[in-house]
C-alpha cells in the first residue's frame, strides 16, 4: 500500500476546526447576553418603586405624577388596578381555556388517525401560528362589538384563543406518550371509558398537561395588543367582567406614552417578569416531578 | 516495545520474517474512573490476515476495535492509556483523524450518508478530507472500491440515487468501500454482519476472505461459527482482558484457558 | 350511556375548533368586505396610499405590507449568525450535557419575556446606541425595530433546529469520523444537510413569528405611512398599524384595518403551513 492518500493539510483543518467550535461557543454565549442586559435593565431602573404601594394603590392620574414630579418626590400610586385586572382577565381566561383544551386534547389523542381529528390537528397549528393583533380584531368584533363596550370578558376571550392551542397540543402530545396499555387494563377492569380516562388516563399525564397550562399562562400573562382592541384599560380597580378593565401590559403601555409615569413603568416590568419567570420555573419542577 | 511479548501467536513466534502490522501494547480503556473496559491488553497481528475477537456481550472487544481508529477521542470522559502501533508507527501520538484514515471502520449498522448519492457516499471520504479529485480519478476510485466490495455490477446503473436505497446487505457492502476507497492500512469491523439476513452474511464473510488479500481485518463478532469460517487468529476477551489469542484452529480445537473452553462450548455467553 | 355523553362531550369539543377557525375566517372576510369591495383585493394590497382625512379618504396596504416583510425577512436574517449557533452548541457540540441545558434554558427565557418589555428595552437601551451609531436621527425604523424582532425570534429558531440536529443519529457521525473527518466537516456534510429541511422549518416558523409580532415593533419602527427602502426608514408593519389605529377607527378606516389583519393572518396561516407540512414529511420519512 505504497499509495497512501496524503493528508497534507491536517493541520490546518484541524485549527478551522477549533475556530469554528471557538465561533459557537462564542455566538451562543453572546445570544445569552440580550436576556441578562434586559433582565439587569428591569431591575436596576425598577427597584426602587417596587414597594408595598405597588401592589395596594392604583395608577396615578398623570396630573398628579407631575406634581410629585414637580415638588421631587417620588410619583405616587401602584399598579393595583392592572394586578388585579390581570388576575381577572387571564384566571377567567384559564376557566374557559383548560375544561375545552383538556377535551379537545383528550379527542386529538384519542382519534390519532380519524380524518376529523386531523382536520382539528392542523386547525389548531393554525390558531397557534395566528398573530395576537388579529386575535384582538376577532374579540373585538365578537364581543366588545355586540356588548358595546370594551371589557374584562373581551379580554379573556381573546386569550383564550391564545391559550387553547398551546393547551391542546400539550395535552394531546402528553396523553399520546401513555402507554396504551394503561387504557386497556383499566378497560379489561370493567371501569367505564369515562372513568378510566379521568381516573387513569388523565391523572397520568398530569404533569405535563399542568405543565402546559402553567406554560400557556406564562405566555398569556405579558400580551398586550390583544387587550388593546378588548379590554381597554381602566383608572380603578374593576371586578365587572362587563367593564374595561385594566392589566399590567396595558399599564406599562399606558406608562409608556405618558411621560409623566414613566418612573413606575420598570417595577410594574420587574413584577412581570417575575410572575412569568417564576411560571416558567414551576412548570419546570412540575415537568421533572410528574415525568411519565 | 520489546519487553511485552505475550499474547505473541505461537505459529509466528519462529516466523520472524513477518513483521507484526499492527501491535497493541498494554492497551486499557475506561468509561469511567476506576473502571476499566479494556484492561492492559498487549497483542500482535499480522498482516493479511483476518483477526476475529470473541467474547460475551460487554467484554469489551467493540471497545478495544474502537481505541484502534481512535473513535474514543470523540468522547472526553472515555479514558484511553497504552500504545498502538500501525506499521511501527504509533499511533496513539498521531493525529486521530490521520489514524482514522490509516484504520478504516465498518460499524455494527450499516451507515451510508443518506443525503449523498452511491457515487458521493464511496467518495465522502476524501470529499469529508476535503481533498479535490478531478472526475477521472474519482470515476476510477468509485469503480475499483465497488468492485472490490461486489457491488458494481449492482449499483453501477444507479450511482445517482441515495445510498439509503440499497438493501442492508449492499449498504453494509457499500459502507466497506467507503472504507476501501481510502486505502486504509487494516480494516476494522464491529460485528459488520450482525444486522444483515444469512444471505447478506455470507456474501460479506466471502468478501472478507477475498479482500484478505489485499488488506488486514480486525473482526469483532459474537458469532463463534462466523469466526471459525473466516478468521486465521481469534482472541478471546472476558470481562476487559484478552483470556486468549490463537490461531482459530488451535482455539476451536484446544483451547488453552478453562473460560475460552466454556464459552466456545457455549457453557456462557 | 354515561361514555356515550362523555364521548359525544369530547367531540363537541373538538368541533368548537372547527367553529373557531371559520368563524374567524368568517368575521375576518365579513368586516374587510367594504374595504375589498371599494378597492378590489387587488387594489387594496398593492396600493400604498393611506389617508383617513375625511375629504381624501383613501386606505392602501402596500406600505404596511412592505413594511412587514422587511422587517421580519431583515430580523430572520439578523438572527441566523446567533440561532445557527446556539443551535449547534445545544444539538451537536453538548447535546444533553448540562451547559446546554443551561444554555437552552436561557435562551429559551428571551421567549418568555413580554413583547412590550423588549419594547422598553428597545427604546431606552438600543435607541440611543442607534442614534449615535448614526443610523438615522431619531433612532426609531426599520433597523431598531428588526434588531429586537431578531433578539425575539431567536429561540424559536434554534431550539427546534437543536432539536432535529440532535435526532441525526450517532452512527452516521461516527462513520464521518471514521474516515478521518473533523466534527466541523462532520457537521457540514453529513449533520447539516441531513437535518436541512427541519431546520428550514424552524426558520419558517420564526418568520412567522417575526411577521405577526406587535407590540415591540408598534414601539420602535417609528409609526410612519410610507413605503420603507432602506434600513433607515421609518414605517409601519401591518400589525403595528392595526395596535396604532385601531382604537379610533370606524366605518371605511376600520374595515381597511381588518382588511390588513385579514392579509396578516392569510401570510402567517400560509407560513405555518408550509412549515408543518415540511414536519409533516420529516416525521414521516
Amino acid at each position: 500500500m505504497s499509495d497512501r492518500v496524503k493528508f497534507s493539510n491536517i493541520k490546518k483543518r484541524s485549527v478551522k476546526d477549533k475556530i469554528v467550535f471557538g465561533l459557537v461557543c462564542f455566538f451562543s454565549f453572546l445570544s445569552m447576553i440580550p436576556l441578562f442586559v434586559i433582565i439587569w435593565n428591569v431591575i436596576s431602573k425598577g427597584y426602587a418603586n417596587f414597594n408595598w404601594r405597588l401592589f395596594t394603590q392604583v395608577a396615578p392620574s398623570s396630573m398628579d405624577a407631575l406634581i410629585a414630579k414637580m415638588s421631587g418626590e417620588p410619583i405616587p400610586g401602584g399598579i393595583l388596578n392592572g394586578i388585579t385586572g390581570t388576575i381577572l382577565i387571564v384566571g377567567m381566561a384559564v376557566l374557559f381555556t383548560v375544561p375545552l383544551g383538556l377535551f379537545i386534547g383528550i379527542y386529538l389523542s384519542e382519534h390519532p388517525d380519524n380524518k376529523f381529528a386531523r382536520t382539528v390537528s392542523y386547525l389548531t397549528d393554525l390558531l397557534q401560528g395566528m398573530p395576537s393583533i388579529v386575535i384582538g380584531i376577532i374579540a373585538y368584533i365578537w364581543v366588545v362589538k355586540p356588548l358595546g363596550s370594551y371589557s374584562a370578558l373581551a379580554g379573556s376571550v381573546a386569550l383564550t384563543i391564545m391559550m387553547l392551542p398551546m393547551v391542546v397540543r400539550s395535552t394531546e402530545e402528553t396523553l399520546k406518550m401513555l402507554p396504551r396499555s394503561l387504557k386497556e387494563a383499566g378497560l379489561a377492569l370493567g371501569a367505564s371509558y369515562t372513568d378510566v380516562i379521568f381516573k387513569v388516563i388523565v391523572p397520568s399525564g398530569f404533569g405535563g398537561i399542568f405543565t402546559g397550562i402553567l406554560l400557556a399562562v406564562s405566555r398569556v400573562m405579558g400580551e398586550t395588543a390583544p387587550l388593546m382592541l378588548t379590554a381597554l384599560g381602566a383608572a380603578v380597580v374593576n371586578w365587572n367582567i362587563l367593564e374595561p378593565t385594566s392589566a399590567i401590559p396595558l399599564l406599562i403601555w399606558d406608562f409608556y406614552n405618558d411621560p409623566n409615569l414613566v418612573d413606575i413603568i420598570w417595577s410594574a416590568s420587574l413584577l412581570l417578569l417575575i410572575v412569568i419567570f417564576l411560571l416558567n420555573w414551576i412548570a419546570k419542577i412540575v415537568a421533572r416531578k410528574w415525568k411519565i | 516495545m520489546e519487553n511485552i511479548t505475550e499474547n505473541k501467536l505461537d505459529n509466528q513466534k519462529e516466523n520472524s520474517a513477518t513483521e507484526p502490522i499492527l501491535m497493541l501494547r498494554d492497551v486499557s480503556v475506561s468509561y469511567a474512573p476506576g473502571k476499566k473496559a479494556v484492561n492492559h491488553v498487549s497483542a500482535d497481528i499480522y498482516p493479511n490476515t483476518i483477526t476475529a475477537i470473541m467474547g460475551p456481550s460487554g467484554c469489551g472487544k467493540s471497545t478495544l476495535l474502537r481505541a484502534i481508529n481512535r473513535m474514543h477521542d470523540l468522547y472526553p470522559n472515555v479514558v484511553t492509556s497504552g500504545d498502538i502501533y500501525l506499521k511501527g508507527e504509533n499511533i496513539m501520538k498521531m493525529n486521530p483523524m490521520e489514524v482514522r484514515r490509516l484504520a478504516g471502520m465498518v460499524f455494527q449498522t450499516p451507515n451510508p450518508f443518506p443525503t449523498m448519492s452511491i457515487y458521493d457516499n464511496v467518495l465522502a471520504g476524501y470529499r469529508l478530507n476535503g481533498i479535490k479529485l478531478k472526475k477521472a480519478e474519482k470515476d476510477e476510485i468509485v469503480r475499483k472500491s465497488l468492485t472490490a466490495v461486489a457491488l458494481w455490477d449492482e449499483v453501477k446503473d444507479v450511482m445517482n440515487r441515495r445510498g439509503s436505497f440499497l438493501s442492508g446487505g449492499q449498504q453494509q457492502r457499500l459502507c466497506i468501500a467507503r472504507a476501501l476507497a481510502l486505502k486504509p492500512e487494516v480494516l476494522l469491523m464491529d460485528e459488520p454482519t450482525s444486522a444483515l439476513d444469512p444471505v447478506s452474511t455470507n456474501k460479506i464473510e466471502e468478501l472478507l476472505l477475498d479482500l484478505k488479500k489485499n488488506f488486514t481485518i480486525l473482526i469483532v463478532t459474537h458469532n463463534m461459527s462466523q469466526a471459525a469460517r473466516i478468521s486465521d487468529n481469534s482472541m478471546f476477551m472476558y470481562l476487559g482482558d484478552l483470556v486468549e489469542y490463537a490461531p482459530t484452529r488451535e482455539m476451536f480445537t484446544k483451547p488453552k484457558n478453562k473460560k475460552t473452553e466454556e464459552y466456545l462450548t457455549g457453557i456462557f455467553g | 350511556m354515561k361514555d356515550k355523553i362523555f364521548k359525544g362531550l369530547l367531540f363537541a369539543a373538538a368541533l368548537t375548533i372547527l367553529v373557531l377557525t371559520a368563524g374567524v375566517v368568517y368575521v375576518l372576510v365579513k368586516q374587510s368586505l367594504d374595504v375589498f369591495q371599494e378597492y378590489g383585493f387587488f387594489g387594496f394590497i398593492f396600493n400604498a396610499e393611506w389617508d383617513p382625512r375625511p375629504d381624501t379618504e383613501e386606505y392602501g396596504a402596500w406600505s404596511f405590507i412592505v413594511g412587514t416583510l422587511f422587517t421580519a425577512f431583515f430580523a430572520l436574517l439578523l438572527c441566523i449568525p446567533f440561532s445557527l449557533p446556539v443551535a449547534l452548541f445545544n444539538g451537536e457540540y453538548f447535546n444533553g450535557r448540562k451547559i446546554s441545558s443551561f444554555v437552552s434554558s436561557v435562551v429559551d427565557l428571551l421567549a418568555g419575556i413580554p413583547s412590550i418589555v423588549y419594547g422598553l428595552w428597545g427604546f431606552y437601551t438600543l435607541r440611543p446606541i442607534v442614534i449615535q451609531l448614526g443610523i438615522n436621527a431619531p433612532g426609531f425604523g426599520i433597523f431598531l425595530a428588526s434588531i429586537v424582532l431578531a433578539i425575539m425570534i431567536i429561540p424559536y429558531a434554534s431550539s427546534l433546529s437543536a432539536e432535529f440536529l440532535s435526532m441525526i443519529p450517532n452512527t452516521l457521525k461516527e462513520g464521518a469520523y471514521s474516515l478521518g473527518a473533523t466534527r466541523v466537516e462532520t457537521i457540514w456534510h453529513v449533520s447539516l444537510p441531513m437535518a436541512s429541511s427541519g431546520i428550514v422549518a424552524a426558520y419558517i416558523l420564526a418568520l412567522g413569528r417575526a411577521l405577526g409580532e406587535t407590540m415591540a415593533v408598534t414601539m420602535l419602527i417609528g409609526n410612519t405611512t410610507n413605503v420603507p427602502t432602506s434600513l433607515r426608514d421609518t414605517g409601519n408593519t401591518m400589525a403595528s398599524v392595526i395596535a396604532n389605529q385601531f382604537g379610533e377607527a370606524d366605518g371605511l378606516k376600520l374595515s381597511a384595518l381588518i382588511g390588513i389583519g385579514l392579509l396578516l393572518f392569510l401570510i402567517t396561516a400560509v407560513i405555518n403551513l408550509i412549515a408543518k407540512f415540511i414536519m409533516k414529511r420529516l416525521a414521516a420519512r
